[in-house]
């Protein structure tokens, strides 16, 4: 009976460290498809243009934790019916 | 790596550890951790202005993440975060003006040094003694349930104050079913004040005086005071990055590395919260303040600003 919530807790875990790894690669991707295509961008942007350069800031940064977070979570639903089939 | 924008060159490695380590405590403390990554930044040559517009930006992507773990563990009261988000952004406001008061006055630097010292060690003197009084009578907090219906529960040795600030029934009360309290909505925007007032005149996002003034003003259970002050972070750190950027103090692709190991980083510091009860999550949080005031004796001392 104990050895039940411990198997749950070590599935939970082993969800959450895939999860992690998923998410770490993807954000680490978006930053370096950031710096490769915008960085110029932004850079004219932050002197001639704050206001939305200040907007573009804050949308990239959510863009990064918020949607690759539900990509993230997406991919791991896709994979969990894979591996069902 | 050179970063165009603040003109600065500094390791990705670096960005990325620093970001991770503020990004566990962040999630499992509800802080920013301004007072840590913004010495950080400016250990490795970024300008002063950079690190704080640039430390703001990658609170604003790592909160995200962390709140949203945390919601998605039942500890983040919505309705609480917005309202306290008005008051926040307020006295955020008027901190930024006492600021501009004492810098005409001539005196800024040591009356700021001054009131952060007597701050940061007196929230960790009160939380110390109360997470240690609490822990020692063997009351424990309920763990937290992994879904987000009904209230939580958490234990302090504080709690008779609290009990008597929630009876003061000053009109409109607020109802908090996520925190399972109802609280005059003064008491909220006058906590939510005092927060975005430290903010405003110490810098950073106040966590650590919002998060514990949650726990023992209003009554709002640790784990859920830990999720809500994050999602609060949102909003005032979104606005600190927008007032940053168009003043050219925001270094987006910086903030975007630090936020790559942050963002991970609150997740597990999000989750961890789980397997602690709330004491000790309060005696856990004690050095950070320390911390806090430790970086500010030091730049008295030496007169370097780290």
């Amino acid at each position: 009976m104990s050895l039940r919530p411990k198997t749950d807790v070590r599935r939970k875990l082993r969800i959450f460290a895939v999860e992690l790894v998923i998410y770490s690669g993807l954000v680490t991707v978006y930053f370096l498809v950031v710096l490769h295509f915008l960085s110029d961008w932004l850079v004219q942007l932050e002197t001639r243009h704050v206001h939305t350069y200040a907007i573009v800031a804050i949308l990239l940064i959510i863009g990064q934790a918020a949607v690759l977070e539900a990509v993230t979570t997406g991919l791991l639903r896709l994979l969990r019916r894979a591996f069902r089939r | 790596m050179y970063f165009p924008i603040s003109h600065s060159e500094v390791s990705l490695a670096y960005l990325v550890i620093v970001g991770f380590l503020i990004g566990v405590m962040g999630g499992f403390f509800g802080v920013g951790g301004s007072f840590i990554a913004g010495p950080a930044l400016r250990l490795v040559g970024i300008d002063w202005n950079f690190a704080v517009g640039t430390d703001l930006a990658h609170i604003v992507g790592k909160s995200v993440v962390a709140a949203k773990r945390h919601r998605a563990l039942g500890n983040v009261d919505l309705r609480l975060g917005l309202i306290m988000a008005v008051g926040t952004i307020g006295g955020a406001e008027i901190g930024a003006q006492l600021i501009e008061v004492f810098k005409r006055a001539g005196n800024v630097n040591l009356v700021v040094s001054v009131v952060s010292i007597v701050i940061y060690a007196g929230i960790s003197t009160f939380m110390i003694w109360e997470s240690m009084k609490t822990l020692a009578r063997g009351k424990r907090s309920i763990p937290q349930k992994s879904s987000g219906s009904g209230s939580k529960t958490d234990v302090s040795a504080f709690q008779h104050v609290t009990e008597k600030i929630q009876r003061w029934r000053l009109p409109p009360m607020i109802s908090l079913p996520e925190s399972g309290v109802t609280i005059s909505l003064w008491v909220i925007l006058l906590v939510a004040f005092v927060g975005g007032l430290f903010s405003g005149f110490l810098g950073g996002g106040a966590g650590y005086i919002r998060m514990p003034s949650m726990v023992y003003v209003l009554g709002i259970p640790t784990h859920l005071a830990v999720g809500t002050d994050l999602f609060e972070i949102i909003i005032s750190a979104s606005y600190g990055t927008f007032t940053h950027a168009i003043k050219g103090n925001v270094d987006i692709l910086i903030a975007l590395v630090m936020n790559t190991g942050a963002a991970v980083g609150a997740q597990i510091g999000a989750l961890s919260t789980q397997y602690f009860a709330g004491p000790k999550i309060r005696l856990a949080f004690v050095p950070l303040p320390l911390i806090g005031a430790g970086i500010v004796i030091y730049t008295m001392v030496t007169g370097h600003k780290l």
